[in-house]
């Protein structure tokens, strides 16, 4: 959208130069437009819905997968129930930190954390488990 | 709602022109035609709308407009100008899911979106393929980010688990979200619906209900495309920076 303001001005059929030059400016522009922080902006664009709608499945996801792994490692294993009982921990507190990382807008996602400038020496998610 | 009195009736797969290949079915279902729809729709709809190339965009270029610079919005704010070479990906990705939930809305269609195996196999096909991204862009070094830096090491078996279960979880939250929240919708749609009949005169109540979840159904299909398509950008951004 940030390009189109200038295309509705009254001239109908601008010569075709001026619309290259536009074209190279909004060029450049797309281009240069990278230095803020990128999940922080995209989230705050409203979208507080589609973040709470994020949270529920994220819990529990990573426990579904993490009892999935379990009963395949048992079963592979013939260890009992001992990976299941495991992993459901440990899927727990996999749930627990997406949530966690979601809530806190760490780039919203599992797995990864992004680098903002506020972390320092201190631990957030390790601290989180246990 | 005529063919069936149960509210899960919408949801059967239907074969069409039934067929098979060494063993596997192939027939071409409902679910199938409607992938189709989505598809020639939204072609139509990219297509035939900006044909014209107006200065001035009448209403379907407009759209066509719209659509295109609001995910070209979006996977610059989340991806930054990297994601560039994956707007096409995106782009159809979300008209894909957006046909798909909103063709879902008319009366007597089917919802593909709302079965678990075509969300599946959209959610796994952008893992794999972020995944590769990540490992092609950074090499042995995507691994080590399942340790987040800073931690004690005596903390790494406990932790590496955690984030790799953390990590295999990104597909199946993907897809079961939008999958039940088509599913649960249509199924209450119907489920409201069938008490209109019933109650005569008093049906009055369940059709001013219907009226409301149908506009909540058209958000929610709206919204449920927007999130699979916005945090497929942000996986793309996690597999090119890493972080």
């Amino acid at each position: 959208m940030r390009g189109l303001p200038e295309m509705t001005e009254d001239t109908p059929q601008p010569p075709n130069e001026d619309l290259d030059s536009r074209l190279r400016e909004a060029r450049k522009r797309l281009g240069g437009e990278d230095d803020a922080p990128r999940h922080q902006r995209s989230q705050d664009m409203g979208t507080g819905i589609a973040l709470a709608a994020r949270i529920g499945t994220e819990l529990v996801a990573a426990v579904a997968v993490a009892v999935g792994i379990g009963l395949l490692l048992d079963w592979w294993l013939e260890t009992g129930p001992w990976f299941l009982i495991t992993f459901i921990f440990l899927g727990a507190g996999a749930g627990m930190m997406n949530v966690y990382r979601v809530a806190n807008r760490l780039g919203g996602t599992a797995g990864y954390r992004d680098q903002r400038p506020k972390r320092n020496g201190a631990d957030p998610d390790g601290g989180e488990e246990k | 709602m005529a063919e069936g009195s149960s509210p899960l009736e919408q949801f059967v797969i239907r074969q069409w022109v039934p067929a098979e290949i060494g063993g596997v079915d192939v027939s071409f279902t409902n679910s199938a035609a409607f992938m189709v729809a989505a598809v020639v729709l939204a072609s139509a709809l990219m297509i035939l709308s900006v044909r014209q190339r107006a200065m001035v965009p009448n209403r379907w270029q407009l759209l066509a407009e719209l659509s295109y610079s609001f995910i070209a919005k979006m996977l610059s704010d989340t991806v930054g100008k990297e994601g560039r070479p994956y707007f096409p990906f995106v782009f159809t990705l979300f008209m894909f899911v957006l046909f798909g939930n909103f063709l879902g809305m008319l009366p007597y269609s089917f919802t593909f979106t709302s079965h678990l195996a075509v969300t599946f196999a959209l959610a796994a096909f952008i893992f794999i393929a972020v995944t590769l991204i990540a490992v092609f862009k950074h090499g042995i070094k995507f691994f080590s980010f399942f340790l987040p830096h800073g931690v004690p090491i005596a903390m790494a078996p406990l932790l590496i688990p955690i984030e790799i279960i953390s990590y295999l979880s990104r597909p199946v939250s993907l897809s079961v979200r939008l999958f039940a929240n088509m599913m649960a919708g249509h199924t209450l749609l119907k489920v409201v619906a069938g008490f209109v009949v019933p109650l005569g005169i008093f049906g009055v109540v369940p059709v001013a209900g219907l009226v409301a979840v149908t506009a909540l159904e058209l958000l929610i299909s709206f919204l449920q495309a927007y999130i699979f398509t916005i945090l497929t950008c942000i996986y793309i951004s996690d597999a090119v920076h890493l972080h």
